[in-house]
């Protein structure tokens, strides 16, 4: 239910052509896919999406909506090549996934080798019972470093685009 | 169950594929973004999938013995999606960008007002 929920937003924002509306049904989409994950025993992963997905994400682009216009244009090419391309992408990947172990499965490949290690280990080595924190903050906290410094990049990157614009505003009304 | 055991990555493959319409299809700038985000989140679902354990409990500790679900898929994704929220951030500041050099966000009138100038020069 939950998924045919998804795909229907999903395509509501494709049929859709208010910018505005397209955000909002944006923040419900990553609403229901923090449902998803939730179902999916990934709780960190579910509270980062509710709040970075249809938080964050929905307050952005109402940002830039409010810089830029509402409307979108219907597209003037030919919507068949792309439809094509799309259809032809997707039965390729759902024949892939004919190689792929079944939802659920424990014994499958990713759950026998490197997890049951971790799974062990983080009450010893680390003592704090959520996992997912243990293998964040401790094992791979350089991994996490490297993400904060691409944040800042980002971040640095957003402030010189949009900086630039205050600078010459009083030169472009000249 | 053999029939519909992988009916989550499908669902995935679905919605990944609508965002990847939403991309090459519509010439709205604004509207490409937010299928780029559809794409990603899909394929997020796509990782969480792989990572649950039929009977399994989230993976936090506790003095029951059910299976953990494989928390591994979950750390990266939850990276993946705050990077994601990074670029996406950026995408929308060179969007705004686009509007005030261009004075439109629609990729074909960008391309118009660019042969314009060069058939100019």
């Amino acid at each position: 239910m939950l998924l045919v929920l998804l795909v229907v937003t999903a395509l509501t924002i494709v049929r859709v052509r208010s910018i505005l509306a397209v955000v909002m049904l944006g923040g419900i989409y990553s609403f229901l896919m923090a449902s998803v994950f939730l179902v999916l025993d990934a709780v960190d992963v579910a509270f980062t999406e509710a709040a970075v997905g249809a938080g964050i994400t929905t307050v952005l682009g109402l940002v830039a909506l409010s810089l830029t216009v509402d409307r979108e244009k219907i597209p003037s090419h030919n919507a068949l090549l792309p439809l094509a391309v799309v259809v032809v992408t997707g039965a390729v990947l759902l024949f892939a996934t004919q190689d792929m172990p079944n939802l659920g499965d424990p014994n499958a490949a990713p759950h026998q080798h490197v997890a049951p290690r971790y799974i062990e280990e983080t009450p010893r080595a680390i003592g704090i019972p959520n996992i997912v924190t243990a293998v964040l903050a401790d094992y791979r906290s350089f991994d996490t470093l490297g993400e904060v410094a691409v944040i800042f990049t980002a971040g640095i990157g957003v402030m010189l685009l949009l900086g630039r614009r205050r600078k010459r505003k009083p030169e472009d009304s000249e | 169950m053999d029939v519909l055991g992988k009916y989550s990555y499908w669902v995935a493959i679905i919605v990944m594929m609508i965002g990847f319409y939403v991309v090459i299809d519509r010439g709205n700038l604004l509207k490409k973004l937010v299928g780029l985000n559809i794409f990603q989140t899909a394929v997020f679902m796509l990782y969480i999938s792989s990572g649950k354990v039929a009977g399994g409990t989230a993976p936090i500790l506790y003095d029951g013995d059910a299976p953990f679900s494989n928390p591994l898929p979950h750390v990266l994704i939850l990276t993946a999606i705050v990077v994601g929220v990074a670029t996406l951030a950026l995408g929308l500041a060179l969007v705004v960008r686009i509007k005030e050099a261009y004075g439109t966000v629609e990729e074909d009138e960008i391309q118009a007002i660019e042969n314009r100038e060069e058939d100019a020069a």
